[in-house]
């Protein structure tokens, strides 16, 4: 198989999928055109990410590393949600093949994407 | 786990009749083909009777058929060794969008040595139609190149027409067979077909075996030269036990082919309208009648082929899809996007080729695990709450 085992547990058993009533903060990156769309929503209690769900259309790299985000950030602060990276969330998984590293790693910037709208929505 | 085996397009197993008469070709009748001793000229007769079964199920005669390493290689003979030959005449070579890679990218790498190329666009069906083809005639115009069924949504091309209207024009005809060679009845007398490639995986018979029916009439430059194998045509010491296994799988594709073909055509239908019954926001893709036997292509919307194809996976089913993630690049099958399907929609796309081994049970289960696999997925999608599922 061309995943690893840690890819293909978090694809074939994802964790954190759906929608949270009342969200924070919502993050949405890719495109329908290249296959990949992620959209990661997060409940922000102080400082801590309290929840987070996903929702993933994509091959099974894109839906495990966003299952793996959401695991990796669920009750940490918001200052180690941001220092998270694609590259980590790949390693996390024991590595992704080469040609996923680019099209279907996208979850942290999706995590980005929803922290900084929480951190807009503070603002405002 | 049991697998329920449906990517016979992709490959097929080696029937046992093949397997059977393989094996003494790789011991004791080991001789080489082209040697003046007994035991060479024992391998030479069996490369000459296998040579008499392939040309027998496409009604040519046996001098006609030239022995290759698989189909990409009959591709690339045809069209380079054609071209090579009878660029004199004229440098305008013709193909259609929907054409297998070893048809394109060789006429792509024609294109670049400087010959002209005309790609025809197909319908939404997946269909070359004769006026196009028609109409991208030119007095230059000295091969045209057009798939008999396509390897993706199975659609059948009329190939009749198209090779007539070719002909019309002074230039000859080839046909990239690989799909329909022992499912489809083929003549090519009557098809007007001038070359077409074949390889023997697709029916049966063992991998890295094929070959190329050329029109006595037609000159071609050689491939691969150092020796004057094949008539002079292709050189290389002769594969005789894929070339034997190759017969018997001609030969056992025309005994059973009817049979084969009704029965495929009925599995294919029953799958077929089992998943765009059970699974919303499906579609066929390809010509709903005029496909390849057993040949089921369809896309789901909401959901990615290589997450569909590895849940599949995991409930024993093998099948494929023109997802780009399966395809290797960032865009889906070129041949899902030629028939007009958007990016999105392609993406989500699934093949399932039935063969020999599937039953009536298969099916059952297929269709009882497919509705499930989407629906799992879609559960997951975000494109799919905002188009009215359930989120």
């Amino acid at each position: 198989m061309m995943y690893s085992e840690k890819v293909m547990d978090h694809f074939m058993n994802p964790r954190n999928v759906g929608a949270i009533e009342m969200a924070d903060g919502v993050g949405d990156v890719g495109n329908p055109v290249c296959g990949d769309i992620m959209h990661i929503e997060i409940k922000v209690e102080g400082n801590v990410i309290e929840d987070v769900k996903f929702k993933t259309f994509g091959c099974a790299a894109a839906i495990a590393t966003s299952s793996m985000v959401t695991e990796m950030v669920k009750g940490h602060t918001l200052e180690e949600a941001e220092r998270i990276t694609n590259r980590t969330v790949a390693e996390a998984l024991d590595g992704l093949p080469p040609v996923k590293m680019h099209c279907s790693n996208l979850a942290a910037d999706a995590l980005h994407e929803a922290i900084k709208d929480y951190m807009k929505r503070q603002q405002g | 786990m049991k697998t329920i085996y449906m990517d016979h397009s992709a490959t097929t197993p080696v029937a046992p009749r093949v397997f059977d008469a393989m094996i003494p070709y790789y011991n004791d009748v080991f001789g080489n083909a082209s040697s003046v001793h007994t035991p060479g000229q024992k391998a030479r007769q069996a490369v000459e009777d296998a040579r008499d079964k392939v040309a027998a199920l496409i009604k040519a005669s046996s001098q006609e058929i030239i022995f290759t390493a698989g189909g990409t290689e009959a591709d690339n003979q045809a069209l380079v060794g054609y071209m090579h030959a009878n660029d004199h005449r004229g440098k305008h070579i013709i193909t259609s969008a929907i054409e297998h890679h070893a048809v394109l990218d060789t006429c792509e790498h024609l294109r670049k040595q400087g010959y002209d190329l005309t790609v025809l666009p197909v319908n939404s069906l997946g269909v070359v139609e004769p006026q196009v083809l028609k109409d991208a005639m030119r007095d230059d115009t000295v091969l045209v190149s057009i798939m008999h069924a396509n390897n993706e949504i199975g659609t059948i091309q009329p190939i009749r027409e198209l090779a007539a209207i070719t002909h019309e024009g002074g230039a000859v005809f080839h046909t990239d067979a690989v799909q329909s060679f022992g499912k489809l009845d083929i003549n090519v007398r009557d098809m007007g077909i001038d070359m077409l490639s074949a390889s023997a995986h697709k029916l049966y018979g063992p991998k890295g075996i094929g070959c190329l029916y050329l029109n006595k009439k037609i000159k071609l430059a050689k491939l691969l030269h150092g020796g004057a194998q094949e008539r002079n045509r292709r050189a290389g010491t002769e594969n005789v036990p894929g070339i034997v296994g190759f017969g018997v799988a001609a030969e056992l594709a025309g005994e059973n082919r009817l049979e084969s073909e009704t029965r495929l055509t009925a599995l294919g239908q029953r799958l077929q309208n089992g998943i765009l019954e059970r699974v919303p926001h499906s579609r066929l893709t390809g010509h709903p009648a005029l496909r390849l036997p057993g040949s089921v292509s369809v896309c789901f919307e909401f959901v990615e082929g290589e997450s569909v194809l590895l849940m599949l996976d995991s409930y024993g089913i093998a099948a494929s899809s023109g997802s780009a993630c399966t395809s290797g690049s960032l865009d889906p099958s070129h041949v899902l996007l030629a028939v007009g399907l958007p990016h999105v929609i392609a993406h989500g796309s699934l093949r399932l080729t039935l063969g020999h081994n599937n039953n009536d049970e298969d099916v059952d289960y297929v269709l009882d695990i497919i509705p499930r696999v989407i629906e799992a997925l879609r559960k997951m999608s975000p494109l799919y709450a905002g188009a009215g599922g359930v989120a």
